[in-house]
């Protein structure tokens, strides 16, 4: 297997804060990886490190083959092996659900008006959402906006989807909706990349589970080897307050 | 005190004339002042360190002087110092320029960075080129942001017109005083006067609240 991610010596300071240290970390194609750890480790920052959201300080990242320290275009090429998923879903509020989708086909993969609407509505009915394609984001509720913002990172093909904290904003009701509809990528071998704290998600889902400290990977083994059986006290008690 | 609002009826074509130019200077300068605004204004938002710089100098200049003088410094200081003579038309209409270029630019700039950071991540993270991300994310939204304030800027600078007469610009200001200085109809022409005013400043209000009830606030 090839990793599709792969983090040499990848450190990440914001002025005096070291927020990551010295990462090494290989991401394999199909791995679903769940981050966890507790808030201030670090994980959203390993996650926008990944699509240049966040510059690294020193050390290589790759993905795909392509380093983040490439430049603005090679940076834009990884954005499109890269998709993203915020907690605050972040949709265009002055497009629809189905311009949401579509923008991006169209402006970064230059794909027709017609083409790309056509594609877009079908993303939409994959996450459960065809009917609600004319509808404007402050008409959906928050798992449906969720919803249409994966949707909006699938529209641009991506090779990977890194999911930053999806279903926190989200009522316990809503989350199993945004949830499945995750289920459902890894089952066509989505690599993914996802900060959660949904416990049953990563045990039923992850391939892998990746504990963080203080900039740092603590703990990388088989969720379901270690959620009921934290190697160390740290993680056991992280695991008994989420 | 014997008031005679029948006089004002000869005086018609010269106020209209006068405010034909009070109009002239506004819409002229403002075109120039909300084409600088938006420049100076981004370059505010995400100009580097010496872009931000040099347009934070500018704004705060302007600001933080009167527009009399900014005036006067235009039409009296300027020749003095770099032997540039302006005609009193062409000064007011510069003035126009970069008075409200200066509080344009801050409105801009304001409405820019209350578009929320994730839009922009959001719009980046599928791989948009900055420049498309404020064309089609941020500039839309900040748009809808920006009418009210560069209304109100618009209606500001319309009045600030008045003041050209101290370089003796024939606009509706001056054109009041010119009858007044003839006839001594105070209470008449400056009614008269006002009323031109507020015929031109109601009429922008009201657009303005065509436009803002047409276009929600996202
Ligand atoms: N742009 C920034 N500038 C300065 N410091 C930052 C910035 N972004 C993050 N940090 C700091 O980096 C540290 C790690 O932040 P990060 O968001 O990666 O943590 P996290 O593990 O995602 O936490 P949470 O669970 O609260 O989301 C925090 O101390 C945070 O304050
Ligand atoms: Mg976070």
């Amino acid at each position: 297997m090839s990793a599709i991610i792969e983090f040499k010596n990848v450190s990440k300071h914001f002025g005096p804060l070291k927020v990551l240290e010295e990462v090494d970390l290989d991401i394999n194609r199909g791995e679903v990886v769940v981050l966890i750890g507790p808030s201030g480790s670090g994980k959203s920052t390993l996650l926008r490190c990944i699509n240049g959201l966040e510059m690294i300080t020193s050390g290589d990242l790759l993905v795909d083959g392509l380093s983040v320290k490439g430049g603005n275009k090679i940076l834009r090429e990884i954005r499109q092996e890269a998709g993203m998923v915020f907690q605050q879903f972040n949709l265009f509020p002055q497009m629809n659900a189905l311009e949401n989708v579509a923008f991006g086909q169209r402006h970064v993969r230059g794909m027709g008006r017609k083409a790309a609407d056509i594609s877009a509505q079908e993303l939409l009915e994959k996450v459960g959402l065809g009917d609600k394609s004319r509808h404007y984001p402050h008409e959906l509720s928050g798992g449906q906006q969720q919803r249409v913002a994966i949707a909006r990172a699938l529209a641009i093909k991506p090779k990977v989807m890194l999911f930053d904290e999806p279903t926190s904003a989200l009522d316990p009701e809503l989350k199993q909706e945004v949830l499945s509809v995750m289920r459902k990528l890894a089952e066509e071998q989505m690599t993914m990349v996802v900060v959660t704290h949904e416990m049953s998600f990563a045990k039923q889902v992850g391939t892998r589970l990746i504990f963080m400290e203080h900039g740092k990977i603590a703990v990388d083994a088989n969720p379901a080897d270690v959620i009921d059986n934290p190697p160390n006290d740290r993680m056991k008690d992280f695991l008994r307050h989420v | 005190m014997n008031i005679d609002w029948s006089i004002i009826i000869n005086f018609l074509p010269q106020l209209f004339h006068g405010a034909k130019i009070t109009l002239y200077i506004t819409v002229t300068g403002l075109i120039g002042g909300i084409t600088l605004g938006a420049v100076i204004g981004l370059m505010r938002a995400y100009g580097g360190y010496i872009l931000n710089t040099l347009a934070f100098i500018y704004v705060e200049i302007i600001r933080g002087t009167p527009i009399v003088v900014q005036v006067m410094f235009l039409y009296f200081a300027l020749p003095v110092l770099v032997d540039i003579r302006i005609d009193p038309m062409t000064t007011a209409i510069l003035a126009i320029v970069i008075n409200a270029g200066a509080y344009v630019a801050e409105i801009v700039r304001g409405a820019v960075l209350s578009i929320s950071k994730g839009l922009t991540e959001a719009g980046r993270a599928i791989g948009l080129p900055r420049w498309k991300v404020v064309v089609y994310i941020v500039g839309p939204l900040a748009f809808r942001r920006l009418i009210p304030p560069l209304g109100n800027q618009c209606i500001v600078s319309l009045k600030d017109t008045s003041l050209f007469i101290v370089i003796g610009v024939g606009e509706l200001t001056r054109t009041g005083q010119e009858i007044m200085a003839a006839n001594f109809r105070a209470v008449e022409i400056w009614t008269a006067v006002a009323v031109f005013y507020l015929i031109m400043t109601g009429t922008l209000s009201l657009l303005l609240r065509i436009i803002e009830k047409r276009m929600r606030i996202l």
